[in-house]
């Protein structure tokens, strides 16, 4: 009686890209996708935390929000354990591992307001999905997120080298050209 | 101001302690609110998907771990019809919830698509009117249908590019019918709706 | 600052959407209708009114190293308020709004604001500035809900113009709502932004 886990996977990544199909973290797609190393950077910090952040957010729902019937708190308690989680993330990273620290330390602070991970959070409670559907879910939608920034990075260095006209240089070139992804990633939707 | 341990912790404490206690107030005001509102949405519902009636009365059943609340419509003291509040996790999108409608004669009058988070454009198409879903089950004889799409061999026609949201919507609707045997007195208990058809969802579909 | 001043900045020369280029998330994600940006803008307007006002008067107790936890944490409880008030009173528009509603705490103007007038200005001015980034922001929404409504769907405003099967379907879906931002920023540094 379980959704099949394939389909959550295909879903996330392609059908239902958390960029070109359902809006989250257009911030970050913006903001960090001019250069590809940089992209691959945020992708794989991003990645870490949501895999972290579901599997606490699912835990704080089902024993702590919903046995004492403060399910309305979600959103404050949410937020604040994922902001919290970065903060932990950066600490550890940085006494374990300098070295992944120095990659991903920069993004770490962004992803805090990176609406894609509260909204994971959030989608994935709304769902009902369980725990291991849960972090399924959220990997699956960070590899396309990741995916999709990195798309995006090598589009955009191509960009830069061409003449653009004057009004559409920056962010609205770069919104028509993820239009164009979008359409087809629409594609995708052939596959279920 | 200078920060201090002191001052951080009282200061955070103090802030959320004030915020959960607005919060938890204007909770309360609109506890009631909320309720009646989605009292009212799923009245409608019910209205929608049956002729016209008097009164309900309530019920529930548990079938496959999912709780299912039958409203038994009666006009004078004649049953008209009922209505079953049905679900599935199987959607594409997660959770979808139903109302379908049955005559007192078994027929499937209507359903209603309560809430769906499908692929917009796609499997969203299940709330038009008209849809396909609903125009392969609606006044059809609820037994008589097998509550299968073609592609797994069965006889109901499924959205074009939504063959997951397809299966999980008749797939709530089955279930509906399983809890409606139960409430018009033909079964005891009802039974389980089988997983088979979402197990196949595997490669390739 | 004259006060007309800092609502009209808010609206024109530091539009959120087509200047500052934050909220993109709501901003590609509600705006299938007219009303439904409408819509969103007013619930984020709310927000930032409520949050900008506590903020700007709580500002001097608050120790530095935990202002943007203090910060959120009023945010998100504002969200949480207005999530609860449009469960109840409007609870269909509730529904189409969807995961945006909590989504509004990471919306990047509201801590944006926050951090760079409200917690430098008076109570009043900060106001005065949700109203003004508010109205920008809910300006923006309802023009490119409007415009994507009557592209894809043929209808303002839910009033069908009679239309709707002439028009591409792909201005609601995903594509149309980065096309019609792109090319609605285009129009604005053309002509707003001299």
């Amino acid at each position: 009686m379980e959704i099949s886990y394939f389909a959550i996977i295909i879903g996330a990544i392609f059908v239902n890209n958390v960029v070109f199909a359902q809006f989250l973290g257009i911030c970050p797609f913006l903001g960090v996708s001019s250069k590809v190393d940089t992209s691959i950077g945020m992708g794989a910090a991003v990645t870490f935390v949501m895999a972290l952040s579901s599997i606490v957010a699912w835990s704080i729902q089902e024993f702590i929000l919903v046995p004492f019937q403060i399910e309305y708190m979600q959103t404050i308690v949410f937020i604040l354990v994922i902001a919290a989680l970065v903060q932990m993330v950066e600490i550890i990273l940085k006494k374990v591992s300098p070295s992944l620290y120095q990659a991903l330390g920069i993004f770490l602070p962004l992803i805090t307001t990176n609406c894609a991970v509260l909204g994971v959070a959030i989608l994935m409670i709304q769902k009902e999905y369980n725990l291991l559907q849960s972090f399924t879910f959220s990997v699956a939608t960070a590899i396309g997120f990741a995916m999709a920034l990195v798309l995006f990075a090598g589009i955009r260095e191509r960009l830069e080298l061409d003449g653009v006209p004057a009004a559409l240089k920056g962010n609205p070139i770069a919104l028509i050209t993820a239009a164009i992804l979008a359409m087809a990633f629409m594609g995708f939707s052939g596959l279920v | 101001m200078k920060s201090t341990l002191f001052n951080m912790v009282a200061v955070l404490f103090t802030v959320t302690l004030i915020a959960s206690a607005g919060v938890g107030a204007v909770n309360m005001i609109t506890a009631d609110a909320i309720a009646e509102a989605n009292a009212a949405a799923t009245t409608a519902a019910v209205a929608n998907v049956l002729p016209e009636f008097d009164k309900t009365d309530i019920s529930e059943q548990t079938i496959d771990d999912m709780t299912i609340v039958v409203y038994t419509a009666t006009k004078g003291s004649e049953t008209v019809g009922y209505a079953v509040e049905s679900m599935t996790k199987n959607g594409f999108g997660g959770a979808i919830r139903l109302m379908v409608g049955f005559g007192a004669d078994g027929k499937i009058l209507n359903v209603n698509v309560l809430q769906q988070a499908e692929t917009p454009g796609l499997g969203t198409k299940m709330t038009e009117e008209g849809n396909v879903l609903l125009g392969s089950i609606q006044n059809k004889n609820s037994w008589e249908v097998d509550f299968k799409v073609k592609k797994d061999g069965g006889e109901l026609d499924a959205l074009t590019a939504a063959t997951i949201s397809s299966r999980a919507y008749y797939e709530a609707v089955a279930r509906a019918y399983e809890a409606y045997k139960v409430a018009c007195g033909y079964q005891e208990t009802a039974d389980g709706v089988s997983g088979a058809t979402a197990q196949k969802g595997g490669q390739n579909e | 600052m004259n006060k007309m001043q800092i609502v009209l900045n808010g609206i024109l020369k530091n539009n959120p959407t087509f200047v500052l280029v934050l909220g993109m998330c709501p901003t590609l994600g509600t705006t299938t209708s007219a009303i439904n940006g409408l819509g969103m803008g007013v619930a984020t307007m709310a927000v930032l009114i409520m949050s900008n006002f506590v903020i700007s008067l709580i500002k001097n107790f608050i120790p530095d190293k935990v202002r943007i936890p203090a910060f959120i944490v009023v945010i998100a409880s504002f969200v949480t308020i207005i999530q609860m008030l449009m469960q109840a009173y409007v609870p269909s528009l509730y529904a189409s709004l969807g995961v945006f509603i909590p989504l509004i705490v990471v919306n990047c103007i509201i801590l944006g604001r926050a951090e760079a007038f409200a917690s430098k200005n008076g109570a009043l001015d900060s106001i005065l500035d949700g109203v003004g980034i508010g109205l920008g922001f809910t300006i923006a929404l309802t023009l490119i809900g409007a415009v994507r409504e009557i592209l894809g769907s043929g209808a303002i405003f839910g009033f069908s113009l009679g239309i709707a099967d002439y028009m591409p379907l792909v201005f609601v879906l995903a594509p149309g709502a980065f096309f019609v931002l792109g090319y609605m920023m285009v129009l604005f540094n053309k002509f707003a932004k001299k």
